[in-house]
C-alpha cells in the first residue's frame, strides 16, 4: 500500500492525533488510536487489544479482525472493522449532544458487546457466518445508545434492562450513512447487507438499573 | 531467599505469555520463543522471566530432571543429602549461564537427572510420579534456601529476575531444542519479584505460566492444601500448577473437564444447555466447587506431550491462538506470533473458558 508503515506490536500507534492519515501494514500494538481527535488510521491487517481506547474524533479502518475492547470507552469518530471483534466490544461508549461515536463490526464479535453503554451506535453484521453474530451477555449494563444485530434471531440472554426491537425505517436511516462508507471502503454489496432483519437494542427506560444495587 | 508477600507489597499489572509447539515433534532451537516474548517488552517490569521446554533432554529422558536453585551452599549440602538417600542420581552439573549485565544476584543453579531408589516407593506404596511430587513439596517447605522449581521428565523450566529475553540469554536456551515451548514476562502485581517467584511454576511435567491475579486463591489454597500441597510461595499461580496435578494426575480428569472446573461456565450460562453438558457441568462445579479459579487470567499448560492455553470465564486478560502446518502458537498479543511466523493459515481469538489443546500426533489429552 502507499505509504504503509510496517509495524509490529508498537503501541499507542496515532495516539492522540488530530490531523493527517496513518496507514498501517503488520499488526499494531494496543491500544491504537487511542484518544484519536480528528486523524483517520487505516489497517491493512489484524489489530489488537483496546483498538479507538476513548476515541474522540477521526476515523479507524481495519480491514481484519481486531481484539478486545475495540472502542473502549469512544466518545467520537467512527471505527470500521471488516472482519471479527473480540471480547467487550463498545464498552462504556458514550456520547453527548453533538458527539456520536459509531462502530461498526463487519463479522462477528464475543461475550459483553456494548457493555455499560451510554450512548453511540455499536453495529454488528455479521457478514460472514450464520448464526447469531455476538457471543454471551450482549448489552448487560445498557443504558444509553442503540446496538444494532443484523441477524434473524436474537441472543436468549438478553438482560431485562434492555429491550429488543425490529430496527424501524427511523433506526435504519440513522445508520445509514456508516453502513454505505462501510460497504464502499470494503467493497461489500451495500444490498446483501440490508436485505437480512436488523434489529435494535435500547435501554428499557432512562434509568434502568435503579434499584438494581439498592433501594434509591 | 524473600519470599512473596512477606512484607505485603504491592505493584501494579501486566504479565505477557507465550507458547509454541511442534504437533509433528519437530524439536525448535529456544531463541525462536525468545523472539516471540521479547516483543511484548512492556507488558513485563524486569522483574521476572522464564521458560519452560520439554523435549530438551532426550539422553536423560526417562530420568526426573531436577532444576534447583539454592541460596547458599549449606542448602545444597542438606538437599543434595536428602535426594541421595531417595535417588539415584545419574549426573548432575550446574545449570549453565552466562554472565548478562540485566541479570544480577543470581542463586546456586544445578540441575539432577534422578530415578527414585525402588526400595523407598516400595516402602510408601506409591508411585514413582506420586514420590516425586511429595519430594518436591517436602524440599520446598522444610530445607531453607533450597527450592526445587523444575522436576518432570525430559522438560526444563529456567526462570530469574530479569526480563524474559534477557533470561533466556542469561540461561543460553539457543543451545537447547525442544518440540514444546511457554514463556512469560512478569510484571508482578500484589509481591515483590524473586527468583522462586518468576513463572513458569512446575510440579513434575505440568508447568503453569500466568497472566492475571486470581480472586480466589485463598479458597482454591485452602482446598488443595487438604491434599497434601503447601502453598509455601504464597503467589496465586502456584495454585493453579498444584490444582492441575490434583485434577490431572490424581483424579484422572482430561484436560477439557480440568478447564470446566477451573474456568467452569456460569450456571445460567450451563442452564442453557443441552441436557448431557448440563449434567456434566454441574458435576464438575459441584465436585470441584473449591476449585473454581475466579478473576482475571490467561494461562499456557504445558505438559509432556501436549499444550492448553485458557481464559477465564469472562476472558479478562487477552488471548491468541495461530497455527502453520504442524506449528501451533498462542500468546497473549498477536504481534508475538507474527514476528515469529508472520504467514499464518489460521489465527483466532479463544472465548473465555474455551480450553485450546494441542497434542502431538496421535497423542491423547489426557496426559497420563
Amino acid at each position: 500500500m502507499k505509504n504503509a508503515v510496517k509495524y509490529m506490536g508498537e503501541r499507542y500507534v496515532g495516539c492522540g492525533a488530530r490531523e493527517g492519515e496513518i496507514i498501517i501494514e503488520g499488526v499494531p500494538g494496543n491500544d491504537l488510536g487511542a484518544y484519536l481527535d480528528g486523524a483517520h488510521i487505516t489497517v491493512y491487517g489484524n489489530a489488537q487489544d483496546a483498538t479507538g481506547n476513548t476515541m474522540n474524533d477521526g476515523t479507524i479502518t481495519i480491514y481484519g479482525n481486531t481484539g478486545d475492547t475495540v472502542g473502549y470507552s469512544m466518545r467520537g469518530g467512527a471505527i470500521y472493522v471488516r472482519g471479527n471483534a473480540g471480547y467487550r466490544a463498545g464498552i462504556h461508549m458514550k456520547a453527548s449532544i453533538d458527539k456520536v461515536p459509531t462502530l461498526v463490526i463487519g463479522g462477528h464479535c464475543g461475550s459483553f458487546l456494548g457493555e455499560y453503554q451510554a450512548g453511540g451506535n455499536i453495529i454488528v453484521l455479521g457478514l460472514d457466518s450464520e448464526g447469531i453474530p455476538v457471543g454471551d451477555f450482549c448489552g448487560t449494563g445498557q443504558h444509553g445508545g442503540k446496538i444494532f444485530l443484523r441477524t434473524e434471531k436474537l441472543p436468549d440472554d438478553l438482560p431485562a434492562q434492555v429491550i429488543a426491537r425490529q430496527a424501524s425505517e427511523e433506526d435504519l436511516s440513522g445508520i445509514m450513512p456508516f453502513i454505505d462508507t462501510f460497504c464502499e471502503k470494503f467493497g461489500v454489496e451495500k444490498d446483501k447487507v440490508i436485505s437480512k432483519n436488523f434489529f435494535v437494542l435500547v435501554p428499557n427506560s432512562k434509568n434502568p438499573y435503579k434499584q438494581l444495587y439498592c433501594y434509591n | 531467599m524473600l519470599k512473596e508477600g512477606s512484607n505485603g507489597f504491592r505493584n501494579p499489572s501486566g504479565c505477557a505469555i507465550s507458547g509454541i509447539f511442534s504437533k509433528s515433534g519437530r524439536r525448535i532451537p529456544g531463541d525462536k520463543i525468545i523472539k516471540s516474548i521479547r516483543i511484548m517488552h512492556e507488558r513485563s517490569n524486569g522483574l521476572g522471566g522464564g521458560f519452560a521446554a520439554y523435549g530438551i533432554y532426550p539422553e536423560f529422558k526417562d530420568q526426573f530432571a531436577f532444576h534447583i536453585f539454592y541460596d547458599h551452599v549449606k542448602a545444597k549440602e542438606e538437599c543434595e543429602a536428602y535426594l541421595r538417600n531417595n535417588f539415584l542420581i545419574a549426573f548432575q552439573s550446574e545449570i549453565p549461564t552466562r554472565k548478562h549485565p540485566n541479570i544480577c544476584e543470581a542463586p546456586l543453579i544445578w540441575r539432577y537427572f534422578a530415578q527414585p531408589i525402588e526400595a523407598r516407593l516400595i516402602e510408601r506404596e506409591i508411585d514413582e510420579r506420586e514420590f516425586v511430587s511429595r519430594v518436591v513439596t517436602h524440599v520446598n517447605t522444610y530445607i531453607a534456601g533450597a527450592y526445587i522449581f523444575s522436576s518432570g521428565k525430559d522438560v526444563g523450566v529456567f526462570k530469574a529476575v530479569g526480563y524474559p529475553e534477557d533470561v533466556g540469554e542469561f540461561y543460553r536456551l539457543e543451545e537447547y531444542s525442544g518440540y514444546s515451548w511457554t514463556a512469560h514476562g512478569r510484571y508482578p502485581t500484589n509481591t515483590p519479584g524473586w527468583w522462586g517467584g518468576a513463572h513458569p511454576f512446575a510440579l513434575l511435567d505440568y508447568t503453569v505460566v500466568h497472566n492475571g491475579e486470581i480472586s480466589s486463591y485463598d479458597a482454591n489454597r485452602r482446598f488443595i492444601e487438604m491434599f497434601g500441597y503447601k502453598c509455601s510461595l504464597l503467589t496465586d499461580t502456584e495454585v493453579i500448577t498444584y490444582i492441575i496435578d490434583y485434577l490431572v494426575r490424581r483424579q484422572g480428569l482430561t484436560m477439557e473437564e480440568t478447564a470446566s472446573v477451573i474456568a467452569a461456565p456460569f450456571w445460567s450460562v450451563i442452564a442453557r444447555k443441552s441436557e448431557e453438558e448440563r449434567r456434566q457441568l454441574t458435576f464438575l462445579r459441584n465436585m470441584f466447587a473449591g476449585l473454581l479459579i475466579t478473576g482475571p487470567f490467561s494461562i499456557i499448560l504445558g505438559f509432556s506431550g501436549g499444550i492448553m492455553a485458557l481464559n477465564d470465564r469472562l476472558k479478562l486478560r487477552s488471548m491468541v491462538a495461530g497455527e502453520k502446518g504442524d506449528m501451533a502458537y498462542v500468546a497473549s498479543e498477536e504481534s508475538a506470533i507474527r514476528i515469529i511466523e508472520p504467514d499464518l493459515d489460521r489465527v483466532w481469538a479463544p472465548s473465555g473458558g474455551e480450553p485450546v489443546i494441542f497434542t502431538l500426533n496421535g497423542g491423547e489429552h489426557k496426559c497420563r
